[in-house]
Order: C-alpha cells, then sequence, then structure tokens
C-alpha cells in the first residue's frame, strides 16, 4: 500500500550533481524556481529547459525517472491548468454555459504548464540526487544564521532526520496493525467512505500509542549517547565547500544573471 | 578498584492523580548495595518488574536514587556537572534495537555519540572504523540499520556505545527481542569485549544461560537484591531460584534431579559436558 510513497527517495549516483554540495542544490534549486517565476516569456523558457536539461544529463539519471515525479502531482496540475484555461477574463473565443475560453487563458495555461513542468523536475532533481542526510545537514548550515533570532535550526534539522529514519519502521508496522485488523474482520476495502473511515481508528490509536513508546525509548537512548543539544557538537561528515561547488555558484547566479537580461530586454521591447 | 558502587539505593516511582496529589509509591529499588570490579563480567538476574531496569537506569544518571548514592568511577552521580563525563564512561544498550539507533546509515549512527562529545572529524572516523571491527560488522557500514538482522542491529548499538571509549557498558536485556542465534551472537561479542578489551559489563537478563559466564551474578526480587555470587554457588540453589521466578537451565536442572534422586553429582553443573564428565566419573 506504501510503496508508491517518493518521499526523499534517492537514486543511488555517482555523478558531479550527486556529489555536490547539498546547500550548493538547495539554493540552485530555489534559484531557479525564482527564475521560472520573473518573466512570462518563451525566450526565457527555452533557456531554463535547456538548463535544466544540461543539468539532467550531468545527473546521468534516466528521465524517465524525473517525469515520475509529475506523475504524483499530475492531478493538481490538470485542475490548475484548465482552471486557467477557462477563468482567465479576456475576449471569449468560445462559450459554453458559464465556462468561456479565451486567448489569455490559452496563453496563461500554456505558461503555467510549462512553469510547473519545469519547477517539479528540477526539485525532484534535488531529491533524487541528494542522501535525506545530505539534505537535513544542508539545512542546518544554511539556516544556521537564523539560530540568532532564536529558531531552533538544530533541533529542527535532528526532528527531520529522526523522521525519516522512522517512516520506514512505522510504516512496516502500519502494514502489521492493518493485518492483523483484517484478520478480526476489518474491511480496508469497502467502498463505503464512512466504513472506510471507522477503519482507520483502530489502526492510528495503536499506531499512535507504539510512536510515542518508540519517542521516549528514542529519546532516553540518545540522552545515554550523551546528546545535550547542538552545542560543541562535531560532525563525522561535516560540510565543506569544494572547488566545483564554487563554480557551481558561479553558474547559477551567471544563469539567473542572463534569465534576468533576456527578460528585461523582452520588456523594454529591445527584441 | 571499584568501579561501580551503589551504596543503600532506593527508587521510588511516583503515581499523582489529574491534580497532583500523591495517589500512590511504588518502590521499585529497594535499599540495593552493591560494587563492581573494574574488568568484571557481571550479570544482574531477575524476572519481570524487579526493577532491573530501574536500577540500571542509575548507573547511567538517568536516574537518580532517591535515597542513598551511586558513584561510577569515583564520580557520584548527583553532581549535576558530572552527567557526560558518566554516560562517556559507562555506555548503556537498551532492549529493543530500533528504538535506539539514531543514524540513517550504519556509520554515522555509530559517529553519534563521539559526534556529541565534540571528538574531531578525523578521529571520530578512527573510532567508527575501531568499533565497527571490534562488533565484526565493518563491511555493513553504509547499510541502512533497516536492512540489518536483530542480532546485527544490536552490534551497531554496541559499537556506537565502544566508539564513545567507555570502561563500561551496561545491557539491559539487549537479546529478549532476538532469536536464539541473535543471542548467541550478542553474547559472544560482549565475552570477547570483556576478555580482549577489558571492558567491565554489565548484563542484564532474565536468560540463565546467558549468565554462566560472568564472574558475578546478582539476583533482583521486588526491587532487593536477593542473591549473590558466582555461577557455580548460584546455580546449585534450584529451589530457592525458582521461587523467584527464574527458569534453571535444563543441564543444571537434570543435574540437579538427578543428585535429588541419589546420584553423586557435584553442585552448580553448567554445561553440557561438565554434566557428561561427570556422570563417566561415577
Ligand atoms: N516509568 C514508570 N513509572 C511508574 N512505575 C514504573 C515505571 N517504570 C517501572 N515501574 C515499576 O517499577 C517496577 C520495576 O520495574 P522495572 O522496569 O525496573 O523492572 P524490570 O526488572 O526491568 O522488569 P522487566 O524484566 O519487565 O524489564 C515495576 O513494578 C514497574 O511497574
Ligand atoms: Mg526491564
Amino acid at each position: 500500500m506504501f510503496k508508491d510513497v517518493t518521499l526523499g527517495q534517492y537514486y543511488q549516483g555517482d555523478s558531479l550533481i550527486h556529489r555536490m554540495d547539498p546547500r550548493v542544490k538547495l539554493v540552485g534549486t530555489v534559484v531557479y524556481m525564482v527564475s521560472l517565476f520573473l518573466f512570462s516569456n518563451y525566450y526565457c523558457y527555452a533557456l531554463s529547459a535547456i538548463f535544466l536539461l544540461v543539468v539532467i544529463i550531468l545527473t546521468k539519471i534516466p528521465i524517465i525517472y524525473m517525469l515520475r515525479g509529475l506523475k504524483a502531482v499530475l492531478f493538481l496540475m490538470v485542475f490548475t491548468v484548465v482552471c486557467n484555461l477557462f477563468f482567465t477574463p479576456g475576449e471569449p473565443i468560445f462559450k459554453f454555459w458559464i465556462l468561456k475560453l479565451t486567448m489569455e487563458g490559452i496563453q496563461s495555461a500554456i505558461y503555467l504548464m510549462i512553469r510547473l513542468t519545469l519547477l517539479i523536475v528540477s526539485a525532484s532533481i534535488m531529491t533524487l540526487t541528494t542522501t535525506p542526510n545530505q539534505l537535513t545537514d544542508g539545512i542546518e548550515k544554511l539556516f544556521k544564521p537564523l539560530a540568532i533570532i532564536k529558531l531552533p535550526v538544530h533541533e529542527i534539522a535532528m526532528m527531520m532526520s529522526i523522521a525519516l529514519r522512522f517512516i520506514p519502521i512505522l510504516m512496516e508496522e502500519t502494514d502489521k496493525i492493518m493485518k492483523a485488523q483484517t484478520a478480526r474482520g476489518a474491511r480496508f476495502d469497502s467502498k463505503n467512505i464512512i466504513v472506510k473511515i471507522k477503519c482507520m481508528i483502530p489502526i492510528l490509536v495503536p499506531l499512535f500509542v507504539s510512536a510515542f513508546r518508540r519517542a521516549s525509548d528514542l529519546a532516553l537512548a540518545m540522552e545515554a549517547r550523551c546528546y545535550h543539544g547542538g552545542d560543541g557538537r562535531t560532525k563525522m561528515k561535516p560540510l565543506k565547500y569544494a572547488g566545483r561547488d564554487i563554480a557551481a555558484y558561479i553558474i547559477m547566479f551567471g544563469y539567473l544573471g542572463i534569465i534576468i537580461a533576456l527578460g528585461l530586454l523582452r520588456v523594454f521591447g529591445i527584441y | 578498584m571499584k568501579f561501580i558502587k551503589a551504596k543503600e539505593v532506593t527508587y521510588e516511582y511516583i503515581r499523582r492523580d489529574d491534580d497532583g496529589n500523591v495517589e500512590g509509591i511504588n518502590r521499585a529499588v529497594d535499599n540495593v548495595s552493591l560494587d563492581v570490579k573494574e574488568g568484571d563480567f557481571i550479570t544482574i538476574l531477575g524476572s519481570n518488574g524487579s526493577g532491573k531496569s530501574t536500577f540500571a537506569k542509575h548507573l547511567n544518571a538517568i536516574l537518580h536514587p532517591t535515597e542513598g548514592s551511586v558513584w561510577v568511577n569515583g564520580m557520584d552521580t548527583k553532581e549535576e556537572d558530572k552527567t557526560l563525563a558518566i554516560r562517556q564512561s559507562t555506555g548503556m544498550v537498551f532492549q529493543n534495537p530500533d528504538n535506539q539507533i539514531i543514524g540513517q546509515v550504519v556509520e554515522e549512527d555509530v559517529a553519534f555519540g563521539p559526534e556529541n562529545m565534540g571528538v574531531k572529524t578525523e578521529e571520530i572516523w578512527e573510532r567508527v572504523e575501531e568499533a565497527l571491527k571490534t562488533v565484526g560488522m565493518t563491511e555493513y557500514r553504509k547499510y541502512s540499520p533497516n536492512k540489518l538482522s536483530g542480532g546485527q542491529k544490536q552490534r551497531i548499538s554496541i559499537a556506537g556505545v565502544l566508539a564513545m571509549h567507555p570502561k563500561c557498558i551496561v545491557l539491559d536485556e539487549p537479546t529478549a527481542m532476538l532469536d536464539p542465534s541473535g543471542r548467541k551472537e550478542v553474547i559472544r561479542a560482549l565475552r570477547a569485549l570483556n576478555e580482549v578489551e577489558g571492558i567491565t559489563i554489565i548484563l542484564i537478563t532474565h536468560y540463565m544461560e546467558e549468565a554462566i559466564y560472568s564472574d558475578k551474578i546478582f539476583v533482583m526480587n521486588k526491587g532487593q537484591i536477593v542473591m549473590e555470587g558466582n555461577p557455580k554457588e548460584i546455580f546449585s540453589r534450584v529451589e530457592e531460584l525458582e521461587e523467584y521466578k527464574l527458569e534453571v537451565p535444563q543441564i543444571t536442572r537434570l543435574a540437579y534431579e538427578l543428585k535429588k534422586k541419589g546420584f553423586n553429582l557435584p553442585d552448580g553443573i553448567l554445561t553440557e559436558d561438565e554434566l557428561i564428565n561427570a556422570i563417566k566419573g561415577l
């Protein structure tokens, strides 16, 4: 039942992108997303798409894998595109009941589709090439300055990594509980939504009880191993920028600069 | 040298109702005194609810005695600024392997303790390497803990403690959730640690077979220490042990019954070989 959950999925590999510092990838993804929303301009989109394609080739991951990320949000995409198609105000070219198809609608639906596709693929590149562990390390290090305003950065990162460690364990447990309840006559396959919801209760209650017990055991084990928060803690694998990471930052902001230039030239009607 | 010294330790769990009024007092550890020498292999036996876990948590400064005192390596566990030093010198391994592994990769979990202690990166690598080698898990260092067997997970937990360079390890029923082969695997690792590395081991269990290698056994019942001695002495008192709801190993039981029937066998036979030799000698 949980086989298709793809949260934090990682594609084993040793490419340039895989070896890149997780901070570069995090910042890179954000910069890329921003670049997509700066201008609505086909020239900019073409450049963004080429840039993304080059990165995909560098990851050495089959493109099929990237597109799988799209499948998960297909419904959301179709929904927003349809909304844009029919509810954008403008000159109607086709009318049916309360729906009207406008030129502007078609235009913005296409823009949106391109943007969403590029956005989701770029996000999945990050999760596919970065282990959850590196990701939390990257987040902790990137947001460290925010500790000054009393944001518990270390604690949040620790929570994320513990959650990631326990997701498979709790899923296995859910499976076990479900089987046990099925044996006692629970009907998870019922079409009736009320019956279905009622069936969830005998799963959730034991699951929560066990999760709390695990949490208190784990807290004890962490304390017994001298855990006392982030102060004075060292790392087995500290993050360190290499030459390629600096180069990646330069390329990334170079790309952003070109997008902005391209967009502005268009706005001022140079081409 | 006394590595651990517990003097008249009493611990009470206080049950309160919703308004915070005391509803009842549960005396889980009752006036326990014991000494552990450095380098010893100690076993604490006791049936369910006899207070073993509660007592064990005192040795790691997780709980503090209601009355009495505990000294670990000369440090009083009541002194708060010594807590980390105590936890470093006396590591603790718990029952459920899943609930004590923190890292998502074996080697990162082993590194968790040294990281907390602020050990330098290069030294963490050395310690992880060494600890994994000691428990024989080097080839699994890049594995996810979820892919290991119960016995292997417990060996990782032991490695995680070893990487902190402790003088003593307390294990609270480390084999309770394992199958017989996993149980043997863990006990073998512990004996090697004790004999080769000279680490003091305090093993808490209710499997008596696991106690036969120890230098000294303490038996707990209802929070008190009711028996103490070496395995031979303890295992010759079969009836007493059964009174405390402990199951005597089959071989010992058999020898005991034979002896009762009039055969002239020595007291406290622990292994098959011993029994065979004793019978041959009749
Ligand atoms: N957190 C707690 N709050 C209240 N009472 C507790 C708590 N933990 C244990 N007790 C009680 O203290 C007594 C001793 O429990 P303890 O867990 O130390 O026994 P144990 O010998 O480790 O048993 P087991 O073999 O089941 O692990 C029991 O009566 C138990 O009910
Ligand atoms: Mg216990």
